[in-house]
């Protein structure tokens, strides 16, 4: 069944494939150690997808695009953070509102710029490395958002267990009460923390409109937000286990294709359904037995708060 | 400086106001989006709010579409409501409406060319328990391993629309449609159709049963004990638990009613005005529905004239493209703009907004 599928395409390929859901989890991850519940990943993505094509077709520069579709993102989770920080309204409420409205606006946006292609982002010159037999391409055969991803996980996780913004973040997640009593600004805070899963959801979305595919169609992130949302809970809010979850998503989706392309006997639409059933799957598993995730959610999680005093 | 003042009770008059404000604030954000489009604004507008019922030319085809769009909306929304009350997120109602489309449509198909008058209240059932069956799966894994049902029920509609694809490309296809997708048109054949019931309303069976879950709402809410329970639940879920409500059997409830709600609200559809099962035959009613719940307040009487402004947009939003050109993805725009302001002013009926600086209580 895997015969003909050679193990560093694989792998190379699903380090590929998982980047915007990498960058998106981890700034949803961020968002929700604030204590903030934004399930508008994927409205945000989808509006850094078309904001990034956009940028990068109009500047000619795929960089520039990358950062408009963090601009664009962080733009979308701007509104999010003035409704649920300023106006208090339902965080689950106003993330759907939130997707909803990315989803409208980004084919609006994205009109007049159909079939066309984006600027190429190319691999890294590693020179003589990417040469090498099986870790040419696994480990110097990528682009450059390929090791930010990876690099954003290392400093989530570094900021997050071993600084002092890590501490009073995951305070202000934890009781945000305490945090108001300590004098930190959790309203603040948590405005930063959203902004940042913004523009990081919104370069996944570009990665995915400016590299996976690359050209804009409605609807284009196919769902990739709600799969870094689950990742979020796979992980158990923990930085690292985020990215073996993401690649454990993005290696089901690239052997699936490639069985697709193999011309495997299995219908394709069932192929194509089988990133989202294994994702539900692993929920089930990570949610129930012994290492509950639900234990490690941040107490305040989607709990509005309102300084009384 | 602006001060927010937490209300003892939210405001009964902020409660009926805000959905009208936020109506107003949309049209006013909405004509700077269609001005930025390059569409006159005034215009705009009217030709989606005044237009469809009272322009002379166009009111006799969209007063009937009023009901035909409304009435899933209102359908699916009925059900999302309950659980979105007891703090129960089904978002996945796209999903079980494709569900419940894809089994009524299989019962109705595997009949033909038969006739006989208990067909289509069978294909009922079986839409019902498609949509049901799709919700009891997120359901089951909440209250059985503790799984997110937001997620779970999301995901259940990327896979749900594979499905759908899939049977329109082989199971159901039509096997005289010359290879094309799609199944054959149940609304050309009598035992399996839900027909236009009075001719130019727009109203059909699925109308009918929209508006019986109004009531049935209305009465579960106000004068049953579940409807109390439910109620309760999402106001204070401690307080639910000392009273003796069952967490689980809420959830399995509240998920099962929207699921079966929805699952009706395709298999009408798919019988009635779309006529058969296709790649696209879902149009997002399932999540519209979302903001005609929330446009509603939760509430039943709400939710009915939510989706009747609801469907007025979609026809609106027709009439505009066509008119004026207006993009279709505007009017999605516009529906997500409305579910943000009315986040938005709902500010006001649960706070008192103050003028000045904070005055200290001695």
């Amino acid at each position: 069944m895997f015969g003909g599928i050679d193990p560093g395409l694989l792998i190379a390929s699903l380090m590929v494939a998982s980047v915007p859901i990498i960058l998106a989890a981890i700034g949803e991850l961020v968002v929700e150690r604030a204590g903030v519940l934004n399930l508008g990943v994927e409205g945000m993505m989808i509006m850094g997808a078309v904001c990034g094509f956009i940028a990068s077709v109009q500047t000619g520069s795929a960089v520039l695009g990358f950062v408009g579709g963090a601009l664009g993102g962080a733009a979308l989770a701007l509104i999010f953070a003035v409704l649920t920080q300023f106006l208090l309204a339902n965080q689950v409420a106003s993330g759907l509102a939130l997707t909803l409205f990315g989803l409208g606006l980004s084919s609006l946006l994205g009109q007049g710029f159909v079939g066309i292609r984006p600027p190429a982002t190319e691999a890294l010159p590693f020179g003589p490395l990417a040469e090498s037999p099986f870790f040419g391409r696994v480990i110097f055969g990528h682009d450059w958002v390929v090791y930010l991803s990876i690099a954003s996980v290392a400093v989530a996780w570094w900021v997050l267990k071993s600084t002092r913004l890590g501490l009073i973040l995951r305070a202000v997640g934890e009781n945000h009460d305490a945090a108001h009593a300590l004098g930190y600004k959790v309203r603040r805070i948590r405005v930063l923390a959203i902004l940042f899963g913004g523009a990081m959801a919104g370069l996944g979305g570009a990665y995915v409109s400016l590299v996976r595919v690359p050209q804009w169609t409605d609807g284009i992130t196919a769902g990739a937000g709600w799969i870094a949302l689950a990742i979020v809970v796979f992980a158990a809010w923990r930085p690292w286990r985020a990215l073996i979850g993401a690649y454990l998503f993005g290696g089901i989706s690239v052997l699936q294709l490639n069985l697709q392309a193999a011309g495997a006997r299995i219908p394709v639409e069932y192929l194509s359904m089988s990133p989202y059933l294994i994702t539900i799957v692993v929920l089930v598993i990570m949610s129930s037995g012994k290492g509950k995730a639900a234990l490690n959610a941040p107490a305040n999680l989607g709990q509005t708060f309102h300084a009384s005093r | 400086m602006l001060r927010l003042e937490k209300r003892p009770s939210p405001s009964r008059f902020w409660q009926g106001m805000t959905p009208v404000l936020a109506v107003v604030l949309t049209m006013i954000a909405g004509g700077v989006m269609f001005a930025a489009l390059g569409k006159d604004p005034v215009e705009a507008i009217r030709t989606i709010f005044w237009d469809p019922l009272f322009n002379a030319q166009f009111a006799s085809y969209s007063r009937p579409q009023l009901l035909v769009k409304a009435g899933p909306l209102i359908l699916i929304a009925i059900g999302l409501s309950l659980g979105f009350r007891a703090g129960i997120w089904n978002i996945g109602a796209e999903g079980q409406y494709i569900m419940g489309a894809l089994a009524g449509a299989g019962v109705g198909l595997a009949f033909y060319p038969a006739q006989h008058w208990g067909i289509f209240p069978l294909m009922v059932l079986a839409g019902a328990l498609g949509g049901w069956v799709w919700a009891m799966i997120p359901a089951i894994l909440k209250t059985r391993f503790n799984t997110n049902e937001i997620l779970v029920s999301l995901l259940m509609v990327y896979i749900a629309q594979n499905i759908l694809s899939s049977m329109s490309l082989g199971l159901l296809r039509n096997p005289e449609g010359g290879g094309f997708p799609g199944s054959r048109n149940l609304s050309q054949y009598p035992s399996a159709s839900n027909p236009e019931l009075i001719a130019g309303t727009g109203m059909h069976w699925g109308v009918i049963a929209a508006f019986m879950a109004v009531i049935a709402a209305h009465i579960l809410l106000q004068r049953h004990i579940l409807g109390f329970h439910i109620k309760l639940a999402g106001q204070a879920p401690r307080a639910a638990r000392f009273a003796g409500v069952n967490p689980t059997g809420l959830v399995l409830l509240c998920m099962g009613i929207s699921g079966a709600l929805a699952g009706l609200a395709g298999l009408f559809e798919v019988a009635g005005p779309a006529g058969q099962i296709s790649i696209d035959f879902n149009v997002g009613y399932g999540f519209t529905a979302i903001i005609v719940a929330f446009l509603g307040r939760l509430n039943p009487i709400g939710i009915l004239l939510a989706g009747l402004l609801m469907a007025l947009t979609y026809i609106g939003g027709e009439l505009a493209q066509f008119m004026l050109g207006l993009p279709a993805a505007a009017i999605q725009a516009f529906q997500g703009m409305l579910l943000f302001f009315l986040l938005a002013v709902d500010l006001l009926s649960n706070y008192r907004v103050r003028l000045g600086a904070k005055v200290e209580a001695a």
